[in-house]
Formats: C-alpha cells, sequence, structure tokens
C-alpha cells in the first residue's frame, strides 16, 4: 500500500438478512439477530465468544462440536443456530465448576492422558457426559465403551486413555 | 534432590485449560473485526488458466478484497525449495496464487477476503476462472513410462529426483547368496489430518509497524523470516505465535502455504484483521499429503537365511511439486535395512511428480514404506526356507555387542552415515514372543482352524532415526517475584507435551515443583533460536538444550545461595522452590534468590523483601555487576546433535480374519518400544498409542482415492476413513531402556514410532490367518475387505 | 465449507408448512438436517428456501397401535429406538438403529428424514422395504399413502413429489412368532453399510413359510432379495436350499466397484450376510 493513498471504506457487516433467535446457552437466555444460514457452532464460537466448541469436519464425522442440546449430545456443526430456538444448549465451558475446578470426568482426562492436542477433548467430553446424564445403563465393557466413543474422532492418543477416563469416571461418579 | 521428576508419571501441566475449553487455538483468538479469507481453487488436476475474472466477486457487498497473482506484488513467486540436493534437476516449488497453469485439484488460483467466511465462499464461487484442461497420469508406475502426461513440460518422464546409494559391496555379496527373494510392495496415499485444520489469522499495527501473524504451524520461526524476507519488513516487526495447535504430525510443518504469506500481506495491506481458517475439503486437497511408494526389494541370503545384501528399488510419489527435496525417500532408503546387519546395500529411488497434492512428511515419514518392504521380504524369506518368522529375524538382527553399527554410504537425513548407536534388539524380539505368546500359537491356531475360525500372527520390527540436528536452544529464567521458572524453546507443540517434559527436567535441576516451570514455546517474540518440531527431535534437541541451560541456572542459583546464607557452594541443596543448607533448616527461596541476583531490586513483594535479610548474591567490590556478570536467574544454551539416535520397537499381533465379511479383528496388540531414557512414560505411551492408532488408518483404512483425472474423490470423513475408537485395539506396550549414548539426557525420539510398522504387522498377520485357505499375500496397503476377498477368492 | 444463503421458515401449521414448500421450486424441508446441513455446508444443496418443520404440530407423535408403529416426521432415531413400545412390537428395528450412524447424529436425525433422504446404503428405508411399510405424504392436492417399495426409486430420490411433505412413516407390528435379524457390514462403526440385509421368517407347519429378505448397499436404492425368499420359503430352509438362496441373491448386486468394495466382493459379501441373518432369523422364529 502508498503512503497517502486514501483507503476504501471495507465492508463492516455481511448483507445477509438477519433474524433474531432466542435459546438457553450454559443456563442463560438470550437473544441474538443472527442470519439464518449461522451454523450453531459459528453461533456458539463467533457471536457468544464460546471457543472452547470446536470444528473439525463441518459434515458431522468428527463430533469435535459436539454440544448438548437439551440434554442429550448433538453436532453443533450440522444444527442451524435457528434450529436451536427456544432450545437448552450446554458446552464445554459449563462443565467445570465456577471456581474452575475440574468436573470428575474431566479430572480422569487428565490421570489417563486421555488428551494430547486438546482438540477433540471438548466434544467427546460434552458426548460421554451426555451419555453419563441419560439415565441409560452405563456399559463398562471395552466394547461398550468404545462404542460410545465411536462417533468422535481422536487423531493423537489412540483413545486407550479416553477408555480408561471413561471407565475411571463412571467409577467414580458410581455410574453403572 | 528429593524426588526426581525426569522418569516420572506426571500429569500435564497444559491438561486443565484444554478440558475446561480454555485453549486458544487460532480460530479462537478474538481480533476486532475481523476479516475472512476463503480460496478459489483449481477444480482441474491440471490445466492452463486461459483468463481470471473476478469482477462479479468483487462487487459481490461484504467484500473486501479479492486477490489473484496479480494483485500480490512480491508475493507473486515460485516459493522457495527449502532441502537442495543434487539428486533434484530444477526442482519446482508452488506459487502462492497460480499464475498460467494449474497442477492439482485444490490448487489456489484467489483470495477472496470478506466480511465472514459464509460471504467468502459465496463471492469465491463469482470468481470466473477459464480453464483448459490438460491430461493428466496419476498412476505412479505409469507416470515414468514414455509418452505419460507431463505434470511440468521440464521434467520427462516427471521425473524430480534419481539418487542411489550404496553400502559395503552389494555385487560381490549377491554373487555369493544362496537365496533371493524379491517382491513388490506398495503404500498408498495418506493424509496426516489433525483434528484442526490449519488456521492463520494477521493483523497489522500501522502505530508500531508490527504485523503479529497466529499461525498453526509447527515452525513459526522459519514462517517469520520468510514473512520479513518477502514482505520487506524487519525480522523484528514481525512476530509469529503458534498457540495451541489441534495435532499436526509434519502437515504443518510444510513452507510455505500460500495462505501463511497471502493472509498477513492482506492483513497488512487492508489495515483490518484478517483470518483463514481452512476447512475439512481443503485440508484434503490443499494441505500436503505422504506415503505413496512402490518398492521392489530382493534379499540376497544364505541358505540359514542369513541376508547378506539387500536391493531396493523404489518410487517415490511427491505430487505436483517438491518443496522438501528428497527427505521423504531418503529416510526410507536409509531405513531400509531397518534392524538387521544386512552388511551390503543398494538403494535407488526416483521421485515422481504427479499432478496431486504436493507431498512433505507426514508422521513416518518414508519409515512405514520401508518397514513395510523390509518386513514384509523377511517373511517371503521365512516362507521360502522354511523358517519361522521370529527366527529369521533373530538370524540378522544386530547384536548389542555390534553397537555402533555403521552403514557407511548411507546418507541419513542429516547428511550423515547411518549409525544405530544402541538398542537391545534381540531382548525386544524375545519379550514380544513371549508376551504374544507366540510360542503356543500354532496350537491355538490350528483349534481355531477346527471351528472354522482364521487366526493369524503378525510381526515386524523397526528402527527410527530421531533427533535430527541442526540444533535448538533453551531458555531459562527463574523470575524474581514469584519464584517461578519461565522456560522457552524455538519448538512449538501440537499436543506432544513439551511443556510437561521440559518442566520435568528443569524442575529437578532447579528443585521445583514440575507446575511451576511454565514452557512457553511457538511464540518469536519469546524465544527465535531454533529450528521447528518435527522428525522426532523435540525431547532430544531441545530437551538437552533445556537441560544445558537449566544445569546453568542451578550452578548460579546454588553460588547465589551460598553467598546469602555465608556457606560453601557444595553445602546448598535445591528443592521444594528454595535453597537449603545441608543438614539444617537454613534456607532461603528461589525467589528470593532471583531477586538478590538483581542489583537493582524492589521490594514487590515477601520474597524481595526476605531477600534483604540475607548477605549479597554476589560477593565482590565494585560496580554492582561484576564484568561478565548477568543479573538474575537465567541462562541460555544450545545443543547441537552429533547424528540421529536411532530408536527402534517391535509390534505383534494376533488377528482373526473372517472370511465371509472379510473383516479384520484384531485380538491382541504387542508393542516392544525402546526410546532410550524416558522422561515421562505416560507421555511416551500417549506418542507411542497415538501413532499406533494412525498405523491401524494406513493398515486398514486411510486412502487417498483419486479418480483417473486426478480428482480426489474421497475428500472427506465419510469415506476417508479415520479410524474410531472401534476401529483402533487396545495395545500392550512394553518398554526397554537403552540409553542413547550420543546425549547428555540419553533420550530418543518417540514422536513417529509407533505408526512405522502397523502395516508390517498387519500384513503379516492377515496372511498367517489366510495361509490354509490358499490366498495370495499381502504387499499393498491399506488393505481392504475387497483386497482380502480378492486374494481368496483368487481373482 | 459453510451454506449458501436461503430463506428460512418455521411455520407452525402443516398446510402453512406445504404451502410454504409449494412457494418455492427450489425449497427444502429440514427436519433434524443430518443428513441436509452436510449437503448445504459443503454446498451439494443450495436450496432457495428451507422450510423447518419442527415446530409444526402434530409431527412429533410416535405410537403403536392396529398392528403398526406409526412414526411422525420429528420423531428422532434415538426415540424410535429406546422405545420400550417398539422394542415389544418389532425387535428388528432397535438391532438395525444401532448400525445408524453414532449416537450423537440419532440424538437429532429424524427416521422419516432419513427415510427421505433415500440413500441407497442406509438401514431405515431398507427396513420400511423389508417391512412392506409405508409413508405417508402431505401435498397442496392432499394426503396420500405410498408403499415402500414405490417410495424408494433411486438412490437419493423418492416418489416424494417436490411439494410433498413425508408427515408419517408406517412399520408394521411384526406377528408373534416372527424370526427377525439384521447383518450389516460396514468399514467402521456406524458408516454406511458395504451391505446389510434384513431378515423376517414366519414359518408355516407344511410350508411355505413367510420370508422376507432385503438388503441395502448393494443396488441405487434398498431391495427384497425376492428370488432369495421364494427358494427359501419353498424349501425348508435347507443347507441346499439356504446356499441355492445365497447364490441367487449375489445377482441383485448391481453397485458398481467404488472406493470402499468391489461388485464381486459385495457379492459375496451380501450372500454370507444372507445365510447368517437367515440362520438367526430362524433360531429366533417359533
Amino acid at each position: 500500500m502508498s503512503r497517502g493513498k486514501i483507503r476504501r471504506p471495507l465492508p463492516e457487516v455481511s448483507a445477509d438478512p438477519r433474524i433474531a433467535v432466542s435459546l438457553t446457552v450454559n443456563g442463560e437466555a438470550l437473544t441474538r439477530e443472527v442470519s439464518v444460514r449461522t451454523l450453531l457452532s459459528d453461533f456458539l464460537r463467533h457471536e457468544l465468544g464460546l471457543t472452547g466448541t470446536h470444528v473439525g469436519c463441518e459434515h458431522g464425522v468428527c463430533g469435535a462440536c459436539t454440544v448438548m442440546i437439551d440434554g442429550v449430545a448433538a453436532r453443533s456443526c450440522l444444527t442451524l443456530a435457528m434450529q436451536a430456538s427456544g432450545c437448552r444448549v450446554r458446552t464445554i465451558e459449563s462443565v467445570a465448576a465456577e471456581d474452575g475446578t475440574l468436573h470428575p470426568l474431566q479430572e480422569a482426562f487428565r490421570d489417563c492422558h486421555a488428551l494430547q492436542c486438546g482438540y477433540c477433548t471438548p466434544g467427546f467430553i460434552m458426548n460421554i457426559l451426555s451419555h453419563f446424564e441419560s439415565g441409560e445403563p452405563v456399559d463398562l465393557s471395552e466394547e461398550g465403551i468404545r462404542d460410545v466413543l465411536s462417533g468422535n474422532l481422536c487423531r493423537c492418543t489412540g483413545y486407550q486413555g479416553i477408555v480408561a477416563a471413561y471407565r475411571q469416571a463412571a467409577a467414580r461418579l458410581a455410574l453403572r | 534432590m528429593s524426588t526426581r521428576s525426569f522418569g516420572a508419571r506426571i500429569r500435564r501441566n497444559i491438561d486443565p485449560k484444554l478440558l475446561r475449553g480454555e485453549g486458544s487455538f487460532v480460530d479462537d483468538i478474538p481480533l476486532p473485526s475481523p476479516l475472512h479469507a476463503a480460496f478459489v481453487r483449481s477444480p482441474f488436476a491440471r490445466a492452463r488458466i486461459r483468463s481470471v475474472d473476478a469482477a462479479a466477486a468483487r462487487a459481490h457487498p461484504g467484500v473486501a478484497a479479492v486477490y489473484t497473482c496479480d494483485e500480490i506484488g512480491a508475493l507473486d513467486i515460485e516459493l522457495p525449495q527449502l532441502i537442495p540436493h543434487p539428486s533434484m534437476t530444477d526442482p519446482r516449488t508452488q506459487r502462492p496464487l497460480a499464475r498460467g497453469d494449474v497442477f492439482h485439484v485444490g490448487q489456489p488460483v484467489a483470495m477472496v477476503v470478506a466480511v465472514d467466511r459464509y460471504t467468502a465462499e459465496d463471492a469465491a464461487a463469482l470468481v470466473d476462472v477459464d480453464y483448459d484442461p490438460l491430461p493428466v497420469e496419476v498412476d505412479l508406475e505409469r507416470a515414468v513410462m514414455d509418452g505419460a502426461p507431463l505434470v511440468h513440460a521440464t521434467h520427462p518422464n516427471n521425473v524430480a529426483a534419481h539418487f542411489r546409494q550404496v553400502s559395503g559391496d552389494p555385487a560381490r555379496a549377491m554373487a555369493q547368496a544362496e537365496h533371493v527373494t524379491r517382491i513388490r510392495v506398495q503404500v498408498d496415499r495418506s493424509t496426516a489430518a489433525p483434528m484442526e485444520c490449519r488456521a492463520v489469522a494477521a493483523m497489522f499495527d500501522a502505530v508500531t509497524g508490527e504485523l503479529t501473524v497466529w499461525d498453526g504451524t509447527q515452525a513459526p520461526i522459519s514462517v517469520r523470516g520468510a514473512l520479513a524476507s518477502i514482505l520487506g519488513l524487519d525480522e523484528d516487526k514481525v512476530r509469529v505465535v503458534a498457540p495451541d495447535v489441534g495435532g499436526g504430525f509434519g502437515q504443518k510443518v510444510y513452507q510455505f502455504y500460500p495462505d501463511e504469506l497471502l493472509v498477513p500481506m492482506a492483513a497488512r495491506a487492508l489495515g483490518r484483521p484478517v483470518k483463514y481458517i481452512e476447512d475439512r475439503r481443503e485440508n484434503f486437497i490443499g494441505s500436503s499429503q505422504e506415503r505413496t511408494q512402490i518398492h521392489e526389494i530382493e534379499l540376497h541370503a544364505r541358505r540359514t537365511g542369513e541376508v547378506i545384501a539387500l536391493r531396493d528399488l523404489f518410487l517415490h510419489d511427491t505430487g505436483a511439486f517438491i518443496p522438501y527435496g528428497i527427505a521423504i525417500p531418503q529416510v526410507a532408503s536409509t531405513s531400509i535395512a531397518g534392524a538387521y546387519r544386512i552388511p551390503n546395500i543398494e538403494v535407488e529411488f526416483r521421485c515422481v511428480y504427479t499432478p496431486t497434492v504436493p507431498v512433505t512428511p507426514y508422521r513416518g515419514c518414508g519409515r512405514p514404506q520401508a518397514t513395510f518392504a523390509i518386513e514384509r521380504a523377511l517373511d517371503q524369506l521365512a516362507e521360502e526356507l522354511g523358517l519361522d518368522r521370529f527366527e529369521v529375524r533373530r538370524r540378522n538382527l544386530v547384536a548389542d555387542h555390534e553397537f555402533p553399527l555403521l552403514r557407511s554410504g548411507l546418507l541419513f537425513a542429516d547428511g550423515l552415515p547411518v549409525s544405530l548407536d544402541s538398542g537391545q534388539y534381540h531382548r525386544a524380539l524375545a519379550l514380544l514372543a513371549e508376551r504374544l505368546g507366540a510360542a503356543g500359537f500354532a496350537e491355538e491356531q490350528e483349534l481355531a482352524r477346527g471351528q472354522g475360525r482364521y487366526l493369524g500372527l503378525g510381526l515386524a520390527f523397526y528402527v527410527e532415526g530421531t533427533g535430527l540436528g541442526p540444533y535448538e536452544g533453551g531458555h531459562v529464567r527463574v523470575h524474581p517475584i514469584t519464584g517461578k521458572v519461565y522456560v522457552n524453546t524455538g519448538l512449538t507443540s501440537q499436543g506432544q507435551g513439551h511443556d510437561t517434559v521440559f518442566a520435568q527436567i528443569v524442575a529437578d535441576q532447579l528443585g521445583v515443583a514440575v507446575e511451576d516451570v511454565i514452557v512457553v514455546e511457538g511464540d518469536t517474540k519469546a524465544f527465535d533460536w531454533g529450528v521447528a518440531t518435527f522428525a522426532s527431535r523435540a525431547a532430544v534437541v531441545s530437551g538437552n538444550a533445556i537441560h544445558q541451560s537449566a544445569a546453568l541456572v542451578r550452578a548460579k542459583a546454588i553460588a547465589a545461595a551460598a553467598n546469602m546464607l555465608e556457606v560453601d557452594a557444595e553445602a546448598i541443596d535445591l528443592r521444594e522452590g528454595a535453597a537449603w543448607v545441608r543438614g539444617t533448616n537454613r534456607h532461603v527461596s528461589l525467589a528470593a534468590v532471583a531477586t538478590a541476583t538483581n542489583p537493582l531490586r524492589y521490594a514487590f513483594n515477601e520474597a524481595a523483601k526476605a531477600a534483604t535479610q540475607f548477605a549479597p548474591a554476589s560477593r565482590h567490590d565494585g560496580p554492582a555487576l561484576r564484568p561478565g556478570e548477568h543479573p538474575g536467574l537465567e541462562a541460555t544454551d544450545y545443543y547441537s546433535p552429533p547424528c540421529a539416535t536411532w530408536a527402534y520397537g517391535v509390534h505383534g499381533g494376533l488377528f482373526e480374519v473372517d472370511p465371509v465379511t472379510c473383516a479384520v479383528k484384531v485380538l491382541r496388540y504387542v508393542c516392544v518400544h525402546d526410546c532410550g531414557t524416558m522422561i515421562n512414560p505416560t507421555i511416551v505411551e500417549g506418542q507411542v498409542l497415538g501413532g499406533i492408532a494412525q498405523g491401524f488408518g494406513g493398515a486398514l483404512y486411510e486412502r487417498i482415492e483419486f479418480d483417473e483425472d486426478g480428482n480426489p474423490i474421497n475428500a472427506n470423513f465419510v469415506d476417508f476413513l479415520i479410524p474410531y475408537a472401534t476401529e483402533v485395539p487396545p495395545v500392550e506396550i512394553l518398554h526397554l531402556e537403552t540409553p542413547s549414548p550420543l546425549n547428555p539426557l540419553g533420550v530418543k525420539g518417540v514422536g513417529e514410532a509407533g505408526c512405522i510398522p502397523v502395516g508390517a504387522v498387519v500384513a503379516s498377520g492377515i496372511e498367517d490367518a489366510l495361509r490354509p485357505l490358499g490366498g495370495a499375500p499381502f504387499r499393498h496397503v491399506p488393505i481392504t475387505p475387497s483386497m482380502i476377498h480378492a486374494a481368496v477368492a483368487g481373482t | 465449507m459453510k451454506p449458501s444463503l436461503f430463506e428460512y421458515a418455521a411455520p407452525r401449521k402443516l398446510d402453512e408448512a406445504v404451502a410454504l414448500l409449494a412457494g418455492d421450486p427450489s425449497a427444502m424441508v429440514l427436519a433434524g438436517g443430518q443428513s441436509l446441513v452436510p449437503a448445504l455446508n459443503l454446498r451439494l444443496a443450495a436450496p432457495g428456501r428451507l422450510v423447518d418443520i419442527q415446530h409444526v404440530e402434530g409431527l412429533h407423535a410416535l405410537s403403536v397401535a392396529n398392528g403398526w408403529i406409526s412414526v411422525g416426521a420429528m420423531v428422532r432415531h434415538r426415540t424410535l429406538e429406546l422405545s420400550p413400545e417398539v422394542q415389544r412390537a418389532n425387535p428388528l428395528i432397535r438391532a438395525a438403529m444401532a448400525h445408524v450412524a453414532h449416537i450423537p447424529i440419532r440424538t437429532r436425525g429424524t427416521v422419516v428424514g432419513s427415510l427421505c433422504h433415500a440413500d441407497a446404503a442406509a438401514e431405515m428405508p431398507m427396513l420400511l422395504v423389508l417391512m412392506d411399510g409405508s409413508v405417508v405424504a402431505q401435498g397442496p392436492q392432499g394426503r396420500r399413502e405410498i408403499a415402500a417399495d414405490a417410495f424408494f426409486q433411486f438412490h437419493l430420490t423418492t416418489a416424494r413429489a417436490p411439494d410433498e411433505i413425508v408427515v408419517e412413516a408406517r412399520f408394521p407390528v411384526l406377528p408373534p412368532g416372527t424370526g427377525w435379524a439384521f447383518e450389516e457390514f460396514a468399514r467402521r462403526r456406524g458408516d454406511y453399510a458395504l451391505a446389510a440385509v434384513g431378515a423376517l421368517i414366519r414359518r408355516r407347519r407344511g410350508g411355505p413359510h413367510a420370508v422376507a429378505l432385503a438388503a441395502c448397499g448393494i443396488a441405487s436404492r434398498p431391495v427384497r432379495l425376492r428370488l432369495a425368499e421364494k427358494i427359501l420359503a419353498e424349501n425348508d430352509f435347507s443347507e441346499a436350499a439356504l446356499h441355492a438362496a445365497a447364490e441367487a441373491a449375489r445377482d441383485s448386486v448391481t453397485a458398481p466397484d467404488d472406493a470402499h468394495a468391489t461388485t464381486a466382493y459385495r457379492r459375496h459379501l451380501l450372500a454370507g450376510l444372507l445365510r447368517r441373518a437367515v440362520a438367526a432369523a430362524l433360531s429366533r422364529a417359533q
């Protein structure tokens, strides 16, 4: 760029029409204006600044973006923000205690070296947590655990630590 | 030191923030009103560009700029060839934006910058590029034939490089051989597929003239160098930060991806932060890949199974460009004799251009291919000579007393001859056999066959030259206020746990808790001497540099504390964050020592106040600092390895193949592994397990499929099959620790180890299982159900 | 990988939804979105309008009555899968659904959505074909019921008119004593089937037995293996009949070689899965 040249003004917002969406995120009711095509993953990350939910493939295979919608695990990349209208959404940021104390499941991940780069980790935590909280029986066999974990890709750990963390957390939380 | 943290299974420092969702990956970093980039990419594997019309895209609401090769000024160049080698002629590298020609599907042709990624993608679709498609050949063997369509008109037969190395006297040895085994093996194209795709964000501060770039790279120091020189900025005005990075596996060390240069350029030109967050499809068509090699290997042996010579000819697919030179095939060719004595070796390869994504190292870097070749050939030799597969290995493995074993004439990637430095190869094999129950397996197999079940045992040995130079540095500093220790090195981390293992090294030297050692990497403002994270080198090269720096700080701390406590240095013991007079309760905190070693001290806190109660930290007359004396507890040192240090291991598995579904079930998988002295066994295991999972990907699932036009048809996670937890077996790991004689810590690298032998193990096991069905051998990975069916059905 | 722009509507009434759909030839129905949103993200689909039916009244019901399991358009996979009533009425459904993608997909994806997506390798369309189920579609001209066999026309293509909304799918309650089985092979857990076979068997004294066999992943749509059914029904499941049925089934494979499987392997797989499915169904039949 040459000095003295006057810069033309740059656009600030997209030309997309925006409409209001109201939902509850981590217990807080809120309303925001968004473009109708905004994915829930982008809404959480960029509109609300909840960047703990990660985006790995945007076609529903890797599970990195898993959050809870109305108490069950769901892919935030396969959900439009508009579809979450009226829903209760829960993200990784709500899992540890207010003071930062890790949830027993998070603690188990640390104890069992169940994470390396940490990118897929929030998705795993939300998936497992939703399973733990579903009230359905928790199958602690190797196969049963791996079946629940299937649907989330991890490229670092080889899953063994995650299986161990699942087992440890289930024991601490007295799930069976 | 009361408790040594070196060697202990210590939990990672970095975990809590990542677990709470507080990581800072590039796209998590808040920037004021960022613009977003999207690329217009070639839909053709090879084409001439007749014209590019970006008018409609520029006029699209929300678009800030559209760049073609005509609008990028100094960036409109062929990017540097990073690793020159005389075996290449006129090596070709890529341009940030295509000019005239495109050479693979996915090559960037134009960059759109808009208010958000949605709008940027809308506008990218409006850029009208008129292509004239050209014929292509993606098959590696056909690409080198006369008359094959050329990727670069300058390179007949698409040969980018041709190289031959010889160790010993293979011609003479081959003449003496009593048996020759020849096989052809193939490993297919794969990709690292880190969970976080690549990402770059940049912000230019017009007031200070500083350009800050957040780049999910493994090599920020190099990226800074390139940006400064190409954009004509002072190096000190360019800061490149690799924040939390979601996996790399080699893909993120490639320099330079077009976006790494174009995004900072646009941020500077537009005066607004710009970010490019690669999406998954782009990662498949725009970020580097590796693996395709076809080997024709011969083992020349005595009837006893002793291999006296090896000849290997192979083709290596380098994709459309060769930015890394012959690094991958050179590693493959020098690893080809594996863990075996084989004194006479002739190995020759050709690097071949194909109109596909450029090839640079992906975890393993040629070793999985070389291991697949030698291990499959040894199995075949055993079969032909009627020997047990363990026995044929026993007869060839390097014995403990034969180290170091030099392969003169075979120059490794560091330019030095291969020298296997240390190990207990025989013991490793024996451990594997014992743990797997190899002795009783034949009986088990026989029994299962009676029930119509097909069980097989597979095994493979591997070696890995690790810890390549040239050097890394370490900076260690005790903070005077808190007593916490800050450590810097020129590396980056993509999940390897450097922050914890380096902290362990320092904690022992300074007698502090591991949690109180804060390792900051990947920020050129914090430390900018060094190379990067790749080639399983972090623990060896940075580990030793940090160890040396910490030892210097230790000596300073002890000297200062001795002065303060008015005792001899020998009486000082560093532990629990303080310097103690041995055998007494007299001590001074490390924070106070750090404060006292600074001639200018303000009493900010208790540690500083405490420091005033002691004698001076430095005893001399004259000015506050004696000539040559530095304030504070701080040191920087560097480590440069003499040559690569060779880790090794042997994996084995028990498999069941279902002849109806052609499914492969892993019943047991055992890994015996030796990476020298371990700093943290848990982290070593994490590296090995992750590598093994990627190894299973390469053995059974992951292959980039190109159609005959060079279009990758499975550039997504639905069709490119990365194993889930259900596809990776539980792994039993056994450690051996043979210290490396080459570095003070005795460590060897471990980053790539796990993935190397898995393909060979799986192929060996499937072949063993299906032997009674008279199936064809398995010499091509990944092994698909269709391949198993074809082998059994004889089609 | 972001959707292109569309108009979005979330009506509460069915006729409103149908009118919105009819009003734009490029409009698409959005239910759970587990197939549609990936297509939007990849820009393989670029509808001018999305009609989100999640708030439409009357589409959320799941009921078992009069010999039929009625699944409303907004019933998620997971709801059907976990329903104890459905499990009692037709246990094959839960067995098959364990193979449908992964739990976090099944929590959002709808059964009817999967039927309307009509992937030739998907489990739910195959179940509907196997059981002679049907769907009910509502259009501007009214409601019609479409039999499974007529509904699935081709990979990703159904008999649903662009202005129709499938409001309900109907799976039969299994008659008492019916043996059932579902055998699938996919390369990874949750992937689309390389081939899958569903079987329903009711033994009849003196024969012929009632045999239904269907497969997915082998052709351009889910198919009934009619010849194999006939051979088994008339030959009392003898080893020779099983062999002949498996051989006959091979010819149903018309899928060409693709990145995941060769045709030859798919034929082999189908024959093998068929034998396993029949054996498992027989073991459950009374």
